[in-house]
């Protein structure tokens, strides 16, 4: 039949496999995983509070754990993550203004979250770490 | 053709979930809120990481501290429960899963939130 030939040339919406990765897309995938890391890295900031509620002695544990260099690569993560998702979320928030959607603008936008999380993020540790004296 | 909703829906505006845009408000209203909160996290972090526990006892003791990190927990815990709802409902296709994700989403958002109030009351009232 005539109607099904037609239908078989219809133009197909492209698929998520052919599409070339862009800074866009990237930095989206990237805000869902930030926030998805976040999710589970509420559970640092809980057991550094239960622990100090609970004692000297389990907050001395706490400490250890995330002053072990393991521990403190897991914190440099999640200061990465929050600082990145924290300028993503800026920039939705910006969006649902109907502003910086075109897309020069949301690719500078993307690349100034990607760029800016890790300048902040190294700032925080400079500081962070400048102020206690080393690692 | 015209549109088969009523004006009823029309107006109510609420949507097949009968919540409207209440989710997407809920999770901008704490993006914002959590932008000033996380500043005060990182700040706090930055002075109180590795501190030992009668400084951290005592920072947590100031009303303006304590108040902020409950505020942030509060905000904290919303959006985070939102922000997986979304991330659930895109992922999880089957029914019985989903409702048992959205379940143990809601539970843990809670238990986290529950978990740092206490704690946090427990400092500030002097544990
Ligand atoms: C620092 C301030 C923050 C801002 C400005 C912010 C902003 C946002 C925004 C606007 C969204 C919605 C994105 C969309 O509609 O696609 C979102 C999603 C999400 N946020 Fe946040 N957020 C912040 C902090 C956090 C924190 C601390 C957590 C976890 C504890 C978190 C967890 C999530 C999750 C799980 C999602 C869902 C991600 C997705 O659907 O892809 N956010 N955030």
């Amino acid at each position: 039949m005539a109607q099904t030939k037609r239908a078989a040339e219809r133009p197909l919406s492209p698929h998520l496999g052919i599409y070339r990765m862009q800074i866009t897309m990237l930095m989206s995938i990237v805000h869902r995983i930030t926030g998805g890391a976040l999710y589970v890295g509420t559970l640092l900031l809980a057991a550094w509070l239960i622990a100090a509620a609970m004692g000297e002695r389990q907050f001395a544990l706490v400490n250890q754990l995330f002053g072990h260099p393991l521990g403190k690569f897991v914190l440099l993560g999640y200061t990465w993550a929050v600082l990145h998702h924290m300028l993503g979320g800026m920039r939705h928030l910006l969006w649902d203004t109907g502003r910086a959607l075109q897309p020069r603008s949301a690719d500078m936008l993307a690349w100034l979250t990607i760029l800016g999380s890790l300048a902040l993020t190294a700032a925080v540790w400079v500081v962070g770490l400048s102020l206690r004296g080393g690692l | 053709m015209g549109s088969l909703r009523t004006p009823l829906a029309k107006v109510r505006g609420l949507g097949s979930a009968k919540e409207g845009t209440d989710h997407f408000w809920k999770q901008r209203l704490t993006a914002v809120a959590n932008i000033f909160l996380v500043g005060f996290l990182i700040v706090l972090l930055i002075r109180f990481a590795g501190a030992d526990h009668a400084t951290v006892k005592h920072a947590l003791a100031k009303p303006q501290n304590a108040i902020a990190l409950l505020v942030l927990v509060l905000s904290g815990v919303i959006h985070m429960r939102l922000g997986m709802q979304t991330i659930i409902e895109d992922y999880v296709h089957s029914e019985g899963r989903k409702v048992v994700a959205l379940m143990l989403n809601s539970f843990f958002a809670i238990l986290i939130g529950i978990t740092c109030v206490f704690a946090v009351l427990k400092l500030s009232f002097g544990a």
